[in-house]
């Protein structure tokens, strides 16, 4: 198993390269290194000259991806795209173009994005396998038939329904909660509970239909008719041996996501003022800061990388027979 | 049998206690109050102003910020030496930390100092002697902090320091030290310096003497080299005097004493801020200023809140008792003679989204407001004759509306260089009046604007001088005097005009077919689209067929940098209250193609330039005047531009709000609000009591639903059994 994880961290390396050279193009597509310049010079009295400074201070000065003025590996190293990739393989980050420290950042922004996402991941989780259960052992009754629609209904409406709703009835007609903000600590729950809330509430459609999928293909096998036949219970049947096997699937779709808990949500954090990472790379986008723009999309693809490989390293932890080479 | 009736009694029995248990918690519960108070448990009551931001400002350095959210901060921080009078209109210059307005000399070429009334043609340099009050102290700050031999305890730390320290907050001995005019003319070193990136450093090129050159010779040294090498047109007089000397005369640099820009930095923030392992932290002077203001810069995380609190070390300074007629009315005096500030703390909380703003702000979690387009119609209903005032829902709550027409201009510029639509011809002039004429700005601030806006006659926003109220002032191209007002004219009119620049029922002679004008614009969303169906309707009514080129910003100022432009819209904000802000707007040597300045138009008139020229260098009086309303007449008729509109400022403060006068110039304003925190604690808690009656139905629906289900499945299993 070392071999194979050393051999996947190895595939990650061209993998992490190609993706960085794709946000690069990309991002030179649509900005050139002037366009930068003058977003963050502001609107008035920008000078030719000012925009010249700007550049030759952050490093966009050079050529993009070949300079053709140097010799040798200097062709390569002095473009901005050497200048400006090579510490992200060290997860050093570097300073933005507005001039703070994106690492020291990114430290401070993670830990509201998973206070965000962890609780709404687990609990959604638990809901959302508890009514598709229920939708199961209720199957062919107008209650799985009631639930079915009621999912299609949830799935149907927008996020930004459930928020802003969420936050009309919860935060202002009820005044139960805070309608939006954040503070560190236990402070944290107060503003914690509606956003979390609001996406179990939101998550409960697709999730809870696509899990009953998965419950359903597995109450037809034989080993759960083998089980009745014992004499179990309905509710045994379920519960013991059902949700067991359904496991591996549930994992693949878990597992994968949860080092990408840490990038945050873009829409929640925006209206719930939580700050976290989610709100950090639509600012950065908006304001044209390519260096946390990279660093951003860097950090999801690793993190990406390694959901795909704890996926893979779970799956021999809940199925005996799975063996990774 | 006993036993089991004894225990059914005894179910029914603890069933009946839970249910009180819970009815009584529910009873009891809606007594609760603020439940949603979104900020920490014992800050009730305190003389704390809360406030928002949507967008962490980028920059607190006062050499680099330039944009209203950034001076939101640093205003109340740092001092320039002057600032405007809180109440006179027009706008005033009164010292801040200076002891008097500047006395200014004037040279000639060989260096004899003129009389003020000599002729402004013989004046090669102006001198600006600044004098600042002694006794004027900087915030408690690290950089100030030295040890028994006087040595600074922060400008070379150790790694092992470097490790104990994540804030500002972390460092124990925080000094002060007086302010002196050295420390402006430092700061003033630093707008020069090319790695500070000042966004005025090219103006002041042009402006203060030897600032270029300067400039070129710091190009390799570090900030904390500046201090040590002298700029030509800038020096310390002594301890509180300094001197800058500018090319020419230039009266309006007075007001650019009043920007941040100018004002103080002490040389120890700069040597402290350097230091690499603070960089790292993110502990720079662009995140934590160090001013001698009202307020410092407590708590600085612009993902969460910034908050600003009273700087123990400010100086005197007491609240205006003086100001206009009616200030004494509203009550705008009765803290006259008071010492400032009045807030002890402020909380700018992050609020990016306007709907949980405005929520908060009602529930009197904020203390004042502005006014989405998605709920002035909640706010604010317009009566008969079309004042604002607000609805009685606001009424009720004791909210207060304040208007006021900012200092700007939005305007539809033609670009003079292209071939149809610009130049100096009669036919084009002709054209773009007729445009001038049809685009009914009335109607966009109507249907666009809630009437949040006033449709201008000129160049010129009302508040800055020269401007002219009533009939004398319009624009006699597009409106007429009628009954006490200004009225467009008819759009036949418009169509004449058309008729004669040989555009007959807008049909282009060259092309047979109506005559098409390309309208560059940065509203690409499908929000913008039925303002640019407006502006193709305002368009057609006189034959013209407006085709939308939406681009992103980046290649919309592209076209204006290469004059591909034909028809676009713009605007200006005023830097300081005086014409030449926005008359520069339109000369000649300003053009954006040939100069990259900021006439984004290229419009080029000698007579108007000349105008100008000679205007720029005038003090207010009556001379000056009668050339601005000449210039006024001169851009009216030659229609560079269609003077679309000024905004109109719509803002709510609660009733516990006090000293509430717009002002458009002046930035620090913080010291002058006072609030009444008993009072809105008071309505806090009479507006945020908790419901709990809902959660009650919502449990009981639930059970209505579950029992059913239980019943079925126990059935069900019954009959699996069975």
């Amino acid at each position: 198993m070392i071999q194979y994880i050393i051999r996947r961290c190895l595939y990650a390396v061209p993998l992490l390269i190609g993706v960085n050279i794709l946000t690069f193009v990309l991002f030179f597509v649509v900005n050139s290194p002037e366009d930068m310049a003058r977003m963050q010079l502001g609107q008035k009295h920008v000078t030719d000259q000012a925009i010249e400074n700007w550049k030759h201070q952050h490093g966009y000065d050079k050529p993009l991806l070949w300079n053709h003025e140097e010799s040798g590996g200097k062709r390569l190293t002095e473009t901005i795209f050497y200048r400006k990739s090579v510490g992200l393989f060290l997860f050093d980050f570097g300073i933005s173009d507005s001039g703070r420290n994106i690492g020291a950042d990114i430290k401070q922004r993670m830990w509201p994005s998973l206070a965000l996402a962890l609780p709404s991941l687990v609990v959604g989780l638990l809901v959302n396998i508890t009514v598709a259960l229920m939708m199961v052992l209720f199957r062919n009754t107008y209650l799985e038939f009631g639930s079915i629609v009621l999912c299609v209904v949830l799935m149907s409406i927008s996020s930004l329904f459930y928020i802003i709703g969420g936050q009309f009835l919860i935060g202002k007609l009820l005044k139960l909660v805070p309608i939006s903000g954040y503070d560190g600590g236990l402070n944290a729950i107060k503003f914690l509970v509606l956003p979390v809330l609001i996406s179990v509430v939101a998550g409960i459609g697709s999730g809870a239909r696509w899990y009953r999928t998965l419950f359903l293909e597995e109450v037809e096998k034989d080993y759960v008719r083998t089980a009745r036949a014992k004499g179990l219970s309905e509710t045994r049947v379920l519960f013991s041996h059902v949700l067991q096997n359904a496991m591996i699937p549930i994992l693949t779709g878990v597992v994968v996501i949860l080092p990408l808990l840490f990038m945050g949500s873009l829409i929640m954090e925006s209206f719930f003022s939580i700050p976290g990472l989610g709100s950090y790379t639509i600012d950065a986008i908006n304001r044209q800061d390519f260096a946390i723009v990279r660093a951003m999309v860097f950090l999801g693809s690793a993190l990406y990388i390694l959901g795909l490989l704890l996926t893979d390293i779970s799956y021999t932890l809940v199925d005996p027979r799975v063996r990774l080479s | 049998m006993t036993v089991i009736m004894m225990s059914s009694i005894l179910s029914v029995k603890i069933s009946r206690f839970l249910v009180f248990c819970v009815l009584a918690v529910f009873s009891s519960s809606c007594n609760l109050t603020q439940l949603n108070n979104p900020y920490q448990h014992g800050e009730e009551g305190l003389n704390i102003l809360y406030s928002s931001f949507s967008e962490r400002p980028k920059h607190l350095d006062p050499a680099v910020a330039y944009s209203s959210n950034e001076y939101a901060f640093i205003a109340q921080i740092y001092e320039p030496p002057y600032q405007y009078h809180y109440l006179k209109r027009p706008y005033q210059l009164v010292p801040l930390t200076a002891a008097s307005m500047p006395e200014i000399r004037y040279y000639d070429q060989q260096g004899k100092q003129l009389n003020v009334a000599d002729a402004d043609d013989q004046v090669a340099y102006s001198e600006y002697i600044i004098e600042i009050k002694s006794g004027i102290r900087y915030q408690p700050h690290p950089a100030f902090s030295r040890d028994q031999e006087g040595n600074f305890l922060y400008h070379e730390l150790n790694e092992q320091q470097l490790s104990e320290i994540e804030t500002l907050a972390d460092f124990d001995v925080q000094q002060s030290r007086e302010l002196t005019a050295e420390d402006y003319v430092y700061q003033i070193k630093r707008l020069a310096h090319p790695k500070v990136q000042s966004p005025i450093a090219e103006i002041m090129k042009q402006h203060i003497a030897g600032f270029g050159e300067f400039s070129k010779s710091v190009a390799t040294l570090s900030r904390a080299e500046l201090k040590d090498v002298d700029i030509g047109g800038v020096q310390t007089i002594d301890r509180y005097r300094y001197r800058i000397r500018i090319n020419g005369k230039y009266p309006q640099f007075r007001f650019w004493l009043a920007m941040p820009f100018f004002a103080p930095m002490p040389w120890e923030a700069d040597v402290f801020y350097q230091q690499p392992g603070l960089k790292e932290k993110n502990i720079t002077l662009d995140w934590f200023p160090v001013g001698t203001g009202p307020y410092l810069l407590e708590e600085n995380n612009p993902n969460r809140r910034m908050v600003l609190t009273q700087n123990p070390m400010f100086h005197d300074e007491f609240y205006p008792s003086e100001g206009e007629e009616s200030d004494q009315q509203n009550g705008l005096l009765d803290d006259a003679g008071k010492k400032l500030p009045f807030i002890d703390k402020v909380v700018y909380m992050l609020e990016k989204e306007t709907i949980p703003y405005w929520n908060k702000f009602l529930q009197g979690y904020y203390d004042a407001s502005g006014i989405a387009s998605d709920s002035f119609d909640q706010a604010v209903q317009f009566t008969g004759e079309g004042d604002a005032q607000l609805t009685p829902m606001m009424q009720q709550k004791g909210i207060q509306l304040q208007t006021a027409v900012t200092t700007s201009i939005f305007y539809m510029g033609f670009n003079m260089l292209d071939p149809i639509i610009g130049g100096d011809s009669e036919r084009a002039r002709k054209l773009r009046q007729s445009i001038a004429i049809a685009i009914d700005y009335e109607e966009y601030i109507a249907i666009f604007m809630n009437g949040r806006g006033v449709a201008a006659q000129g160049v010129l926003p009302p508040g800055i001088y020269g401007y002219v109220e009533g009939g004398e002032g319009i624009n006699p191209y597009v409106y007429d005097w009628v009954g006490g007002a200004a009225k467009r004219k008819n759009v036949e009119v418009a169509r004449r005009l058309m008729f004669e620049a040989g555009y007959v029922d807008g049909i282009d002679p060259k092309t047979e077919e109506p005559l098409a004008l390309y309208f560059d614009t940065t509203s690409v969303s499908v929000d913008d689209r039925p303002r640019m169906n407006w502006y193709r309707k305002q368009l057609a009514k006189i034959g013209i067929k407006l085709i939308i080129r939406a681009t992103d910003y980046n290649r919309f100022q592209q076209k204006m940098r290469n004059g591909n432009g034909q028809l676009f819209l713009w605007g200006w904000n005023a830097d300081y209250p005086d014409p030449e802000n926005f008359f520069f707007l339109l000369y000649g040597p300003n053009g954006k193609v040939k100069h990259g300045g900021e006439n984004a138009v290229n419009y080029q008139n000698p007579k108007f330039d000349r105008l100008f020229e000679k205007m720029r260098n005038m003090d207010d009086n009556e001379q000056r005047y009668r050339i601005i309303q000449q210039m006024q007449e001169i851009l009216r008729h030659d229609a560079p531009w269609v003077f679309g509109l000024h905004p109109k400022d719509f803002a709510l403060y609660h009733g516990w709000y006090k000293n509430i006068k717009p002002n458009m110039m002046a930035n620090n304003r913080l010291k002058y609000t006072r609030i009444d925190a008993k009072q809105r604690e008071l309505k806090r808690e009479q507006w945020n009591g908790a419901q709990f009656w809902p959660l009650l139905v919502l449990a009981v629906l639930l059970a209505v639903l579950i029992v059913p289900a239980i019943t079925a499945y126990r059935r069900r299993v019954r009959e699996s059994l069975q």
